[in-house]
């Protein structure tokens, strides 16, 4: 856990101060509400379907137990007794009132949260591997980064009014659990020669106009990072487009410029800069690292007896599919499902919040993730407690073993909530959900990522689902184009469309159908289904999908 | 001189002019009298351009209720009543479509 400083907690109480004035001026008629939207936008605050909407920023999606209850105290308080975890590890509140808004933020405040680099066209929250600082594979913990990175990026006086909306991601791993590959920027810690730093990557993205990033420094040397960002940014601000919002964004600019050309720009600012202030040096560091806390990890064996002796079928399948190895000998990583069957995903209610709070205080050094997948993890845990965590958890209806699985599906709010869907997501999500409920049959069908966006916004991140949902409105009716073959690793790749869009009360049985073809046509179970997809292509699922009924 | 507004403005049927309400954000109608109302069926029904760019005018001349108002489609039923005409409109109106919060947590 990262602790701030003296600094950062008088800036959030400035804030605080400032949007409650700002709030006052806009409820008295001093301020128009063209002159108020960028204010309120600038601290996470959007106008909805029925209601304002509050995003409350985790950084790198990192939170600590009185954090997660102080969310928790908000949706009780100020809104319906629940919260949306999103793509990017944030949290979003669906029914705050602006005149309650600057009580929430000053609330927010007192556990270090806030809406900041939630939204407007500035570098958003950097997002980052779940299992940063736990899990055996990392080269280094992508959070000392990304936290480097906010100092820099919250209220950069050149990069608050880019020509659009920035997204960073970074990780640390060998396995990417960040979609480094589909931001606008992404970073992926490797070693060369003995040395680590970062394989930088730009101009991806998913929206209207998906593009996978190219790489453009295969290596940065970790002490330059500041001053390349700068130069990216510098050049994208400078030569990105402001005439059209649909080609605003650094995707855009690179691939209109090509890769090569924006790569020989960045470098030639960079070359200006690269040895000057920003220049990460030891001490600046250390002072970051100083302030991340690390658990007194206890010294515990792997396996231990309370583990071993629990038979329970039950659990034994939660562990198997919830639990993964931990860097630390005797400790795991828990991933609480926040996509119980027919639930809408992603949402937890505030005692689902504060209990969970309770239980990562009690077994789990008192840290808590949300992953981009919208689920929540426990990042350390002892073994031992295992039966205990799950019995805890399984209470509050957040054990569904189907982490990874065909139900764990991400999903927009769709157009039950957001101002800009087409159509909706989470009614979708949730049949599908229960059709596939059966937890053999989802064993059965092993790895599968079934992403839904209710519009080309793609907050859903349909893009890099193994099978992608987009909906799409005709004549007031919702329909669903379906994508097949996407992913998000670092193998990232788009989704093929298969064809003409289906209508929404067919697209349950549709992705049955490409269900089934999977289970037909694999060679052995061993063969994943996106594996099969990438062998057979799409035609034998297209042939399926739409074969006469 | 005709505004880019009147240019653009084109009306396919019975209309009303909805908005949120500027310090909760809940969905608004307005009435006749100049009046926001949270009762749809309480709110003034254009048929015309003409009569529905007027609702607008007085929505729009007075951001202090409710902001970002617009023009949206209804259907007036054999018994009179008015209802939303898009699915957009029916959500804003009932809500969301799915349980949730804690009715979900207890089903």
């Amino acid at each position: 856990m990262y602790v701030y400083d003296e600094f950062d907690r008088s800036f959030l109480q400035e804030r605080v101060v400032e949007f409650r004035d700002q709030v006052a001026r806009r409820l008295s008629g001093e301020l128009t509400e063209d002159e108020f939207k960028p204010l309120r936008l600038m601290n996470g605050v959007y106008l909805q379907l029925h209601a304002y909407m509050l995003r409350v920023c985790i950084p790198y999606g990192t939170l600590s137990a009185p954090q997660l209850r102080a969310l928790a105290h908000v949706a009780r308080r100020y809104d319906r007794n629940y919260g949306h975890f999103t793509t990017r590890q944030n949290i979003q509140f669906n029914w705050i009132k602006l005149e309650e808004l600057p009580d929430a933020m000053a609330d927010l405040a007192k556990a270090g949260l806030h809406g900041i680099q939630t939204s407007g066209n500035c570098i958003r929250n950097t997002t980052t591997d779940p299992w940063a600082g736990a899990t055996p594979e990392e080269l280094e913990d992508p959070r000392i980064y990304a936290e480097v990175i906010r100092q820099w990026s919250t209220n950069h006086p050149e990069f608050t009014y880019l020509p659009r909306k920035f997204k960073i991601a970074i990780t640390g791993a060998q396995r990417d659990r960040a979609a480094v590959r589909v931001h606008d920027v992404g970073l992926r810690l490797h070693k060369r020669d003995g040395e680590i730093g970062f394989e930088v990557m730009v101009g991806g993205g998913l929206g209207r106009t998906p593009y996978i990033g190219k790489t453009i420094r295969e290596f940065l040397p970790k002490e330059h990072l500041l001053s390349y960002l700068e130069a990216i940014l510098r050049t994208y601000n400078l030569g990105g487009r402001r005439d059209n919002i649909y080609k605003a964004r650094i995707k855009i600019q690179v691939h209109e410029m090509g890769a090569e050309e924006f790569s020989r720009r960045v470098e030639r600012e960079w070359e200006e800069t690269r040895d000057g202030a920003l220049k990460l040096d030891d001490e600046t560091m250390a002072d970051i690292r100083s302030r991340f806390i690390t658990p007194d990890f206890e010294k515990l064996p792997d396996n231990p007896l309370e583990l071993t002796i629990e038979q329970d079928p039950a659990f034994l399948r939660w562990k198997a599919n919830s639990i993964v190895p931990h860097k630390e000998p005797g400790h795991a990583i828990l991933t609480i499902s926040l996509k119980p069957v027919g639930a809408p995903p992603g949402d937890a209610t505030a005692d689902q919040m504060d209990a969970i709070a309770d239980l990562a205080e009690r077994y789990g050094y008192g840290e808590i993730r949300v992953s981009h997948e919208q689920n929540l993890i426990l990042p350390h845990v002892r073994q031992k407690d295992l039966p205990t965590l799950w019995r805890a958890l399984d209470a509050l209806g957040v054990a569904t073993p189907n982490v990874g699985l065909v139900t764990d599906i991400i999903s927009c709010p769709g157009l039950d909530y957001c101002a800009l869907a087409n159509t909706r997501s989470i009614p979708v999500a949730q049949r599908i959900s229960e059709r596939f409920s059966d937890l053999e049959r989802q064993k059965e069908i092993g790895l599968l990522h079934l992403n839904i966006s209710g519009c080309i916004n793609a907050c859903g991140h349909h893009h890099v689902g193994h099978i992608g949902l987009l909906g799409v409105e005709k004549k007031d009716e919702e329909f669903f184009q379906i994508t097949l073959g996407g992913k998000g690793n670092s193998k990232a790749r788009l989704g093929s469309l298969i064809g003409p869009a289906v209508a929404e009360s067919e697209v349950v049985d549709v992705v049955e159908r490409l269900v089934d073809t999977y289970l037909a046509l694999r060679t052995s179970p061993q063969e994943s289904f996106i594996a099969a997809v990438e062998r057979l292509g799409i035609d034998p699922f297209k042939e399926s999908a739409y074969a006469p009924r | 001189m005709t505004s880019p507004l009147q240019r653009k403005l084109k009306i396919t049927g019975p209309t009303v002019v909805t908005a949120n309400r500027l310090r909760d954000g809940i969905v608004v109608w307005l009435k006749a009298d100049g009046v926001w109302s949270e009762d749809l069926p309480e709110a003034a029904v254009g048929n015309t351009a003409d009569e529905v760019l007027d609702l607008l005018d007085i929505a729009q001349a007075d951001e202090s209720i409710a902001v970002g108002a617009y023009p949206a489609r209804v259907n007036i039923g054999e018994d009179g009543a008015v209802v939303p005409g898009t699915l957009r409109e029916r959500i804003r109106c009932s809500g969301p479509t799915v349980a949730y919060g804690e009715a979900v947590a207890a089903s």
